[in-house]
């Protein structure tokens, strides 16, 4: 582990000048994913701005509904947040079933967002790894995958996003609020990930030297009836094979609105734009709803041994918005 | 043999016992069992862990944590590859390094002999003395610096280049390396009885599969650690390991010294599971890096490090093939068991152990292969063989059930042998048939309908399984002595261990009653090799041996003591051995048994499968502290749990190493996966170790991961032959069951 240099910011402006002065520099949450990280070596950052004492540690509803979650606000906090479960809920349970009580006392909503994969090459500097080093290949392609991407990954890498918090927020069309030496600044959550392509160690559409400050939900009735559901290799304290955040509004028997997003199927959090799209307007039936997971799932490409996702998703669809919808019909 | 007598105390018990149904919630036990005729007092009662608030409050101290002055810190580095030989070792710029003080390695580190170890010649002990590479995770040096973090942070940077070869780490039944092993004196490999093709062929009803078992680790929560130095003239050890006597033997052997100059304390230990069983490299290196810089060495493993370094239960695949008549009685028993170790020591997984003992056939016969590969040597892990083998053997047995149309515990009836199956020795006891009388009793097997999928609750799939479970229950020599001091008091010494299990309060309660004293006028030191030989804690048979000690000792002293008028001020003592006494155990079958039963729920639309509940009874000779004797009971059958649907090494077949060689990646049970567990026993009275004590550290653990499977089956109709049963295998294979909701990969 490389020595480091660490610093405590108080105020936004400061810890964005901050970390301009040296350019391996990198922010400290709650250190749940980083520290872990440095210890293997993974990352070696020479400087750590702390930015748990920002005031950004507040969850707000704005004028127009919108829920405005500062980026210190910890996962412990932010599922026990009653706006939260009241208008988000798929959210609230999507960050309890992540982690531990403990991490999620500390783990932050910023952190959260920039929390690197799980994938046991990525974690192994003995091993080749193009996210970790660029160039040096991808062993988990012909290696071990069983837990890896079956959505829009490259040859250059397979690895899954891990986070749970992140994909309740895809389905929920948060908006990533960021502070940068040009001024306060906004980015879609749709946009906040890049594809993998051919440069699978740049994760996000961060601008250099930006700070997360922020994330927020705009105003959505149909979330008021959302779910959130982790299918892992053991009952706690394991990531997701395959998840779902799903939010269901039926009116008559017909879909009027509909969220879904899927776990640990890609490099991001996936919203699953076409399979809503299948499904607005249409009948709220488990056919229909196999129907879209298809169309969804259509473009998936599993690897050897990860082919089970594509049913897993499909039925974890069709059970989801089973339930929803009988729950609608009470 | 003459058996001696156990000692029959007069005082009564004056300490309060713990009640045993306050001890876990979520448990219970069965009646406390009726003790050995003549005995009475604190043996048979629950009693907390007499160091159990040392443990609580942090005052009690693990080798890692021992303060000494001018103490010096080792990291080990590793090998990254899998085979091959180092060219070079960039020591220069880490000795530059900030408070680095020395960097071993193969061309500076002292000698060892060779040819040393515990079980014969162990070359996992020759710890940096040639350029070999035999697998990913080999030390290949110590870092020695003025604190923990220079000496890793120099570790780190430690430039070690290699000349590679090919590698092979691929295991599978297939595997041309297979080759019938040399068992040695201790282990039969192969047993035959009788025709098997024969009564393969005339059986009505046959079954033959392949069982298959992943890498599986110890996962003690201590990582191993040693502090080494040396006072006046002797090597001073503080280590975690299983038994101190025979760690400080092989120390002594390995670095050519008198045994006299050696001494291991392992006074507390944090979990072991069989890997602190033997000498472990970190102590190895402590010792020789004491020894160059005439300073105290402390040498802690890493999480990583205990994946490559400390053994682990190979992959096994095992084919059974079984005969029967069609009322179920077994003509035939075949089990080909198949497993790996590394290139440099053969380490044999001896499955089909429990093949030699659980059932009668006319033919029987076992068979056990190994290839060796690269990768780290494989070693005993919490019930070795007794665990893969019974997942073999008892997932056949239920197909066989299913087959004969029989009620599975019906089978194991018609299929109860009168002596041993593969030696016609007689057993010592053999209480198996009550253990599934009071198990189905208990856990409501009768009105179960034996068909597959017919109950259900919402997306869940219920099932039932069970399994018959068996594990060796030997003596081994130890020596004890207990001083009467002038006070009044006794002191027990033994170089017995605990690793967790409550060994040390069990000895008290085995003292006191043979003493015939209060339990508080006891205290029973442990863990010190200068205490004598004394078998390490392990293989079920450490309490059994150290209490046979414990108790001839005692009857020596209590012989001493009617001679003297007065305690002199220094104490009287007497010593026992039991050598000679165990060696003239002869020509018996001595196990403890056991039945388990499981219920799962199915989700075959996710793939998830969650245990609603375990029950294990079990025969386990006598029982000398009921509370701890359920925890490791039900800690077994946990450990089987995880074994069933969790634990699983990935090796990557391209780098040699491993994917998931971390608590993160490595997954056991969580909590949430366990679910009530009631862990009781029956009365099993067996003298042949005059103590009655068979041991059940390991018995818990046997046909768990069998009754689970069962259990799937059961809920699901479809045989999950393969551990763990991953969610991605269950819904992938899906449901037998017609109409079932969320049919796996074809659901609406």
């Amino acid at each position: 582990m490389r020595e480091f240099g660490y610093m405590r910011a108080t105020d936004v402006t400061e810890a964005v000048s901050l970390l301009a002065t040296d350019p391996e520099a990198r922010f400290l949450g709650g250190g749940t994913n980083l520290v872990d990280l440095m210890k293997t070596g993974v990352e070696n950052p020479a400087l750590l701005i702390d930015v748990r004492e920002l005031p950004l540690d507040r969850i707000e509803v704005a004028d127009d509904g919108a829920l405005k979650i500062g980026a210190t606000v910890t996962n412990s906090d932010l599922a026990a947040d009653p706006e939260v479960r009241r208008r988000y809920p798929a959210l609230a349970q999507a960050v309890l079933a992540g982690a531990s009580g403990q991490l999620r006392n500390m783990a932050t909503v910023g952190g959260n967002l920039l929390q690197r994969t799980r994938c046991g090459y990525f974690g192994d500097t003995t091993q080749p790894c193009n996210k970790r080093v660029p160039g040096s290949g991808c062993p988990a392609l012909t290696g071990e995958h069983h837990n890896h991407a079956i959505l829009d990954w490259s040859e250059h890498c397979v690895a899954t996003h891990p986070s749970d918090m992140g994909v309740a927020l895809a389905a929920f069309d948060a908006v990533v609020s960021v502070h940068t030496a040009d001024g306060p600044a906004e980015l879609p959550l749709s946009e906040f990930y890049l594809p993998v392509g051919d440069t699978p160690h740049r994760e996000t559409a961060l601008p250099p030297g930006a700070l997360i400050t922020g994330v927020t939900l705009p105003a959505a009735p149909v979330a008021a009836r959302s779910r959130y559901r982790k299918v892992r290799e053991r009952a706690s304290y394991a990531f997701a094979n395959g998840s779902i955040a799903a939010a269901l509004d039926v009116e008559d028997g017909t879909v009027r609105d509909v969220r879904l997003a899927f776990g640990a199927v890609a490099s991001r959090p996936w919203r699953a734009r076409k399979a809503e799209q299948a499904l607005t307007g249409g009948p709220a039936t488990p056919e229909a709803f196999a129907a879209a997971a298809d169309a969804e799932l259509a473009a998936a490409r599993p690897l050897t041994h990860n082919g089970y996702k594509v049913p897993l998703i499909r039925n974890l669809v069709v059970a989801m918005l089973t339930e929803l919808t009988q729950e609608d019909a009470r | 043999m003459t058996a001696p007598t156990v000692s029959a105390p007069s005082t009564p018990m004056a300490v309060p016992s713990v009640s045993a149904a306050t001890a876990a919630a979520g448990t219970t036990t069965s009646p406390a069992p009726t003790r050995t005729a003549g005995s009475s007092g604190a043996v048979g009662t629950s009693r907390t862990r007499l160091e159990g608030r040392a443990k609580v409050t942090g005052a009690a101290r693990y080798a890692g944590e021992v303060p000494f002055a001018e103490l010096a810190y080792g990291w080990l580095a590793t090998s990254t590859v899998a085979r091959g030989r180092i060219r070079s070792i960039g020591a220069e710029p880490v000795l530059a390094m900030p408070g680095v003080l020395a960097v071993l390695h193969h061309e500076n580190a002292p000698r060892l002999k060779p040819g040393v170890g515990m079980m014969g010649p162990d070359a996992t002990l020759q710890i940096l003395q040639d350029d070999r590479v035999p697998h990913v995770g080999w030390p290949v040096a110590l870092v020695v610096a003025e604190t923990p973090e220079q000496a890793r942070a120099a570790a780190e940077a430690l430039v070690v280049t290699y000349d590679e070869e090919p590698h092979d780490v691929g295991f599978s039944s297939g595997h041309p390396g297979l080759h019938t092993p040399d068992g040695g004196p201790r282990a039969r490999t192969d047993t035959e009885k009788g025709d098997i093709e024969a009564e393969l062929a005339a059986s009505a009803v046959v079954v033959d599969e392949e069982y298959t078992t992943p890498e599986e680790y110890h996962t003690a929560m201590e990582p191993h650690a040693a502090v080494a130095r040396w006072e006046d003239g002797r090597l001073e050890v503080i280590d975690s390991n299983q038994g101190s006597h025979a760690v400080a033997q092989d120390l002594a052997k390995l670095f050519f010294l008198d045994a006299t100059s050696v001494r291991v304390r392992s006074e507390h230990v944090g979990g072991a599971f069989g890997s602190k069983g033997l000498m472990r490299p970190h102590l190895i290196v402590a010792a020789m890096a004491a020894t160059m810089l005439d300073r105290p060495v402390r040498v802690v493993l890493t999480r990583r490090q205990l994946f490559s370094m400390v053994g682990f239960r190979p992959a096994t695949a095992q084919r059974i093939r079984l005969g029967a008549e069609p009322g179920g009685r077994l003509r035939a028993l075949d089990h080909d068991a198949t497993s790996f170790s590394s290139t440099i020591n053969e380490y044999v997984e001896q499955s089909a152990q429990p093949s030699r003992v659980v059932y009668a056939a006319d033919a029987l016969r076992t068979r056990t292969r190994v290839v060796r590969l690269d990768v780290p040597t494989p070693s005993f892990m919490r019930a070795p063989g007794w665990a893969p083998g019974s997942f073999a053997i008892e997932s056949a047995m239920d197909e066989l059930a299913e087959k004969t149309g029989l009620d599975p515990i019906t089978l194991r009836l018609r299929n109860e042998p009168e002596v041993g199956p593969a030696s016609g020795l007689p057993f010592s006891s053999r209480n198996l048939i009550p253990c599934f009388e009071e198990g189905a009793r208990r856990f409501g097997w009768t009105d179960r309908d034996p068909r597959p999928g017919t109950r259900r609750d919402g997306r869940w799939l219920l099932g039932t399984g069970m399994a018959a479970a068996a594990h060796s229950a030997g003596t081994a020599p130890s020596s004890a002595s207990i001083t009467a001091e002038a006070d009044g008091t006794f002191t027990v010494r033994i170089a017995a261990a605990d690793i967790g299990t409550g060994a040390r309060t069990a000895l008290t309660q085995i003292a006191a009653d043979a003493l015939e004293t209060p339990l508080k006028t006891v205290r029973v030191k442990i863990a010190d090799s200068d205490f004598g030989p004394a078998f390490l804690a392990g293989g079920s048979m450490g309490t059994a041996s150290w209490a046979w000690a414990v108790t001839e000792a005692a009857a020596a002293l209590r012989e001493k003591l009617a001679l003297v008028d007065q305690i002199p001020g220094e104490g009287t003592t007497a010593r026992a051995d039991t050598t000679e006494l165990v060696m003239a155990m002869r020509g018996q079958e001595r196990y403890a048994f056991g039945a388990q039963f499981a219920e799962v729920a199915v989700d075959v639309a996710s793939g998830e499968v969650r245990v609603r509940r375990m029950l294990g009874t079990f025969a386990v000779g006598r029982v000398v502290n009921p509370l701890t004797a359920r925890s490791q009971l039900i800690g077994g059958m946990i450990m089987g749990l995880s074994m069933a649907l969790h634990e699983e090494g990935i090796r990557d077949t391209a780098s040699g190493g491993l994917v998931n060689g971390d608590l993160a990646g490595y997954h056991v049970a969580s909590n949430a996966d366990v679910p009530v567990i009631e862990a009781g026993w029956v009365d099993d009275p067996d003298t042949y170790n005059p103590t009655g004590i068979k041991g059940l550290g390991e018995i818990g653990i046997v046909g768990v991961a069998a009754a689970i499977a069962n259990a799937v089956w059961h809920a699901t109709g479809i045989r999950h032959r393969s551990l763990p049963i991953r969610l991605d295998r269950v819904l992938t294979a899906g449901t037998a069951i017609e109409n079932s909701i969320g049919g796996g990969a074809v659901t609406y």
